[in-house]
């Protein structure tokens, strides 16, 4: 009979500690976007600080995950499912540390903000945030539990992240036009939104990931692009 | 070369077995085997010990015909031909001694007979008279040595024990006694598994030559070794084969549990 464990036990305990360090690496990140969300609504800078000086705490995970599936592959030449846990492993791990200093970046630019009054495109922008942060969460969910149809679901929903992301981008064009005083605020804003944006991306490289890590096939189509802020006013958000 | 070598590269599988099965005694070893073995191809049997990939293996030239109490029945094809006849213990199919000769085998240990190199490399060649005079029985001799990877290593001592050789060169005069014959096909029963890393290296590297002019399938313990060598695997489990597929997909993304557990070592 097969069982859910290796015949060589410590290989097992190699791959949990891989499993262990992703899914600590998944809370950080997932802990980082959100402050930097929090600190930029509540106009926190203590907070926003904090966010800057944790980013070093994912880097760390990362090195520790990189380290390990070097290890795993050299010395236990992983096939079949356990090959596509290392190879996604190595994989998710980028995009969270990515994702981590996507979030402190904005927190960075949270700082500037918090020196200048409030303008309102903030608004859109929060939201647009707590949507990545839902689909963050439900991504990370998915690879760590191994759920392919969640991911897929993650994955079809980046058109949201990316709508959004167009129209907040008509609104602050809008919003710097009419008063030009809120350029700089806007500028960081645009900036911000860009982190967020590609947070999103980042998310949805992680679902395709865990469709492969489960399935063990690629994911070949095209998603839909729906943000089409780069085709507007003739000028380029980044 | 052989003929068949010559011809050019069709879709047909060189060898096609169907509903195979072997009995020892009133045991059924093999439980209706179907397998397509592509031509110019190595195709790797996998499988925990008893699983039934070298019975598979043997039912390909009919070394089981040599065994008391073996029975096969099903069809095994080669080019088409039936390996087995309708007759009592398969007769009426190709001759056994010529199938041997068009489909060789090379065995687990390195068993040369305890003649010199070169009269180990001709002893096919003479009993099926396949040269014409001493010189044509040199070159056979020569090419079937350079085709092994041995030529260099023993062309100054060709009239020593075969014997006396390292392990894997033991093995390597032993396919170049199976290649002095112009096979089509070569059966290899876990060719590797007495050698060290360096001979194991090169006998996979001459694997790669090999299929070029020849079929290949191997029975092999080494996962990584049918990873490395070949181009189809089959994932054999108590006497059934239970998966069959390109090896990229079988080491990758194998679609039977039963296939992930035993190469992920999951098996117990």
């Amino acid at each position: 009979m097969i069982g859910a464990n290796h015949i060589v036990k410590s290989y097992d305990d190699e791959l949990k500690k891989l499993h262990d360090a992703l899914a600590r690496m998944s809370g950080l990140a997932e802990v980082q976007l959100r402050s930097a969300m929090e600190a930029l609504d509540k106009r926190d800078s203590d907070l926003a600080s904090r966010v800057m000086n944790d980013d070093g705490k994912v880097d760390e995970c990362e090195h520790f995950v990189n380290e390990q599936t070097v290890r795993l592959l050299a010395l236990r030449a992983p096939v079949a499912d356990d090959l596509r846990m290392v190879i996604a492993s190595l994989k998710v791990a980028a995009d969270l540390e990515r994702i981590a200093d996507h979030a402190a970046n904005a927190a960075k630019r949270s700082l500037v903000l918090n020196q200048m009054p409030q303008v309102s495109p903030m608004r859109s922008l929060v939201r647009m945030g707590k949507l990545v942060q839902t689909l963050l969460a439900e991504v990370l969910g998915a690879f760590l539990s191994h759920d392919a149809e969640r991911a897929l679901a993650v994955r079809s929903r980046d058109q949201e992240v990316d709508d959004l992301y167009s129209s907040l981008f008509r609104e602050i064009l809008t919003y710097m036009m009419e008063d030009p005083r809120t350029i700089t605020s806007c500028s960081h804003l645009m900036f911000i939104a860009k982190n967020i944006e590609r947070i999103g991306d980042h998310a949805t490289n992680i679902a395709e990931m865990t469709y492969f890590r489960v399935t063990g096939r690629s994911l070949n189509d095209q998603r839909p692009k729906r943000d089409t802020s780069a085709f507007e006013g003739g000028v380029l958000p980044e | 070369m052989s003929e068949a070598a010559l011809e050019p590269q069709t879709d047909a599988p060189k060898m096609v077995a169907r509903d195979v099965r072997v009995h020892y005694g009133t045991k059924l070893a093999l439980k209706g085997i179907d397998l397509e073995i592509p031509a110019g191809q190595v195709t790797a049997l996998i499988g925990p010990s008893g699983c039934g990939k070298s019975t598979f293996l043997r039912c390909l030239n009919r070394m089981n015909d040599t065994i008391v109490g073996a029975s096969v029945t099903g069809t095994v094809t080669l080019d088409g031909e039936p390996v087995y006849g309708p007759l009592k213990g398969g007769m009426g199919g190709i001759d056994p001694v010529l199938l041997r000769m068009r489909v060789g085998i090379v065995f687990q240990k390195p068993n040369p007979f305890p003649k010199t190199i070169y009269d180990n490399v001709a002893f096919g060649p003479r009993i099926h008279t396949l040269f014409t005079d001493k010189p044509d029985l040199d070159r056979i001799v020569e090419t079937a040595l350079e085709k092994a990877g041995l030529w260099n290593e023993v062309k100054d001592r060709l009239h020593e024990m075969g014997t006396g050789l390292s392990g894997g060169q033991q093995q390597r005069l032993c396919i170049a006694r199976a290649i002095a014959v112009n096979p089509e096909v070569i059966l290899m029963d876990e060719p590797c598994s007495a050698l060290d890393p360096i001979a194991t290296g090169k006998i996979e590297e001459l694997m790669d030559e090999l299929r070029e002019t020849y079929t290949l399938v191997i029975v092999t313990h080494s996962m990584q070794q049918a990873a490395r060598v070949s181009q189809q695997t089959a994932f054999f489990h108590l006497g059934e084969m239970i998966e069959v597929g390109e090896t990229a997909q079988i080491f990758t993304a194998p679609s039977h549990q039963l296939t992930q557990g035993y190469i992920t070592g999951r098996f117990g």
